[in-house]
Order: structure tokens, then C-alpha cells, then sequence
């Protein structure tokens, strides 16, 4: 791979796994606001 | 599949430091501040997961604005000193990519903040997003001097859109917190764009230093701050808040007030002589964080 190529992966690395992480967070909060709204306290 | 062009930047994948900045953070923290201290103003709380999920959509709407403005504004950035490093008219990122990016993050908040929340709260934080976009970006900033005066309400949406996210109606008090921001945005850009228009002249922007001169601009700082002053002292004798918040307020503001006159009465026409007009830029950021800081306080303190 040429020097340009390797940046672009790594670019789209970096850009997948901040992605895998803000998705994660999101399917959590998404669990929480269900609990909140539906008055399951915990 | 077409052969990448690696001698432009643009062409690669932009960094998602890039997406970050786009959404101008700084800008963000002083929104999603006024709209915590309009949430925990309110008279009830919502749970706490729908209370951060409320200020995370108010901070997304805000990084929408923040990229669709730079979206918009790419070529004028470009001949700004200021603004010439941000990522669009540095090369670093496509223009729709941030395009895409800011649509994209003003349509998710407004269906958080509202699947959350209620609905209201997230009409307003709609209402916020097309206007600062549409009416103050696209249509008033390159037009009238006048920009700030108009565009200032969409800055002012936040306390007003966490209270009622966490009331589902709107009251007096967060009218007058809107009020106040709204009144403050002219002294607080127009002290900044005092020291820097000639970054506005050169791109173009009808900023009221570089259309109606210095020593007017000054006058309507000057002017501004005491219909502020009165906003931000109002809630006190109303009872909508108690004595801690308006001692505190009434000593913020007459700060202000003060700063606003040596302003008004400065009369350098380079940066360098403009000391006064850099210290009521400093302490007008710091004048709101305090004085929402002292409202909170005030509420959970009484």
C-alpha cells in the first residue's frame, strides 16, 4: 500500500470504531430512556 | 471504482476530528450550559436520563447549526483570518460530507427530543435549528448590520427549550432567560466584531463596525446592555427568583453596564487601543455563565 492509501484506511479506522462507540452509547441511552418513560425505577 | 485523487485532501475520508470541529465545541459549551440552567431552573425534574438526554440533544442541534453554518459559509471563512484554519475552507473535508453531517445531526436530535422528552421541546429545538440556519445564516448575516440583533434569538432558544423539555410548557421565566440571552448577543458580538472587523470587512460581512462606523457600534452596546440589565435583574422583583440570584444579578449586571460605558466612551480606532472592548468580550461569556450558574443556585439553594 502506498503512503495515501494507508492514511485512508486508517481515516476510515478511526471513523468505523468512533461509529461502533457512538452506536453502542446510543442503544444504552435508548435502553434507559425505555426504562424512564415505561416508570420502571431501578 | 474512479481512482482516488491523493494530491487533494478533500478527497479523502475526513478525519473525525474534522466532524468535531465542525460542530464549533466551544459554541456548544456555552448552549448546552444556558440549556442545563433552564432545565434545572424548572420547578420539577424530569429523570435524570431524560434530563441528560435533553441536553445532549440541545448540544447536537447546536453542533447541527455549528456545521451547516460552516457548510454554508465555507468561502467566507476562507478569507477570514479567524476562520481560515476550520476544516472546510482549509481543504480538509468535503463540502457535503458537512452538509450531509449537519442535516443529519439536526434531524436525529429533534427525534430524540422528542421520543424523550415532549414534543414542544422538540418543535422549539427545530424552530432553533431553521432559524439560526435559515434566517440568520442564510438570509440575514450577509444583508443588514442588524444580523447579530435577529440572529441572537436562536442563541437564545436553549434555557427556554431545557425548561420545557423538563415541564412540557413555557413560562415567564424562561421567556425572560431568552430574553436576557437575546440581548446580550449584540454587546457580546459586537465588542468581538469591534476588534476584528476588519476580518469582516475583508469577507464581506455587513457587521455593524464596518457599515454604520466604530463610534456608533459603541452607542448600541452601550444601549443594549440596559435592556439586558433590566431582564437579567427582572425575575427578582416578579418572584420568580429570590434575593441570592438578584443581588448577584443586579452586581453582574451593573458590571456590565459599567464596561459598556468605557466602551462608549473609548475612543481608539485600532485593535490595540480597544482594551475596553476586549474586557466586556471576556467578561460577557463569563457575565452568563455566572448568572445562570447564581439562577440555579438560587432555585435549589431557596
Amino acid at each position: 500500500m502506498t503512503k495515501p492509501e494507508e492514511e485512508v484506511v486508517r481515516r476510515q479506522r478511526e471513523r468505523a470504531k468512533i461509529m461502533a462507540w457512538l452506536l453502542g452509547a446510543f442503544v444504552v441511552l435508548l435502553f434507559f430512556i425505555t426504562m424512564a418513560k415505561t416508570g420502571m425505577n431501578w | 471504482m474512479p481512482a482516488m485523487d491523493m494530491t487533494n485532501p478533500a478527497a479523502f475520508p475526513a478525519d473525525w476530528r474534522d466532524f468535531l470541529a465542525l460542530t464549533k465545541p466551544r459554541v456548544m459549551s456555552l448552549v448546552v450550559f444556558s440549556g442545563l440552567a433552564g432545565l434545572l431552573a424548572a420547578p420539577e425534574m424530569p429523570p435524570l436520563v431524560l434530563g441528560f438526554t435533553a441536553i445532549l440533544c440541545i448540544a447536537l442541534g447546536a453542533g447541527a447549526c455549528g456545521a451547516l453554518n460552516q457548510w454554508y459559509e465555507a468561502d467566507i471563512d476562507a478569507k477570514m483570518r479567524r476562520t481560515a484554519k476550520r476544516p472546510l475552507p482549509d481543504g480538509r473535508m468535503d463540502r457535503q460530507a458537512a452538509l450531509h453531517f449537519g442535516v443529519g445531526l439536526g434531524f436525529f436530535s429533534v427525534l430524540l427530543m422528542g421520543l424523550a422528552t415532549n414534543w414542544l421541546a422538540a418543535a422549539l429545538l427545530a424552530v432553533s435549528i431553521l432559524f439560526y440556519v435559515l434566517i440568520y445564516t442564510v438570509w440575514l448575516k450577509p444583508r443588514t448590520p442588524q444580523n447579530i440583533v435577529i440572529g441572537g434569538a436562536a442563541g437564545a432558544f436553549p434555557p427556554l427549550i431545557g425548561w420545557v423539555a423538563a415541564t412540557g410548557h413555557v413560562a415567564t421565566l424562561p421567556v425572560l432567560l431568552f430574553a436576557i440571552v437575546f440581548l446580550w448577543t449584540p454587546p457580546h458580538f459586537w465588542a468581538l466584531s469591534l476588534f476584528v472587523r476588519s476580518d469582516y470587512a475583508a469577507a464581506g460581512i455587513p457587521m455593524l463596525p464596518v457599515v454604520a462606523g466604530i463610534e456608533n457600534t459603541r452607542r448600541q452596546i452601550f444601549y443594549y446592555s440596559l435592556p439586558m440589565a433590566a431582564a437579567a435583574v427582572a425575575p427578582w422583583p416578579l418572584g420568580l427568583a429570590g434575593a441570592i440570584y438578584g443581588v448577584c444579578a443586579a452586581i453582574l449586571s451593573f458590571v456590565f453596564v459599567a464596561l459598556a460605558a468605557r466602551v462608549l466612551t473609548n475612543r481608539a480606532a485600532e485593535p490595540a487601543g480597544m482594551g475596553p472592548e476586549k474586557h466586556l468580550f471576556a467578561f460577557s461569556v463569563f457575565y452568563l455563565f455566572a448568572l445562570f450558574t447564581v439562577l440555579v443556585a438560587d432555585r435549589w439553594l431557596a
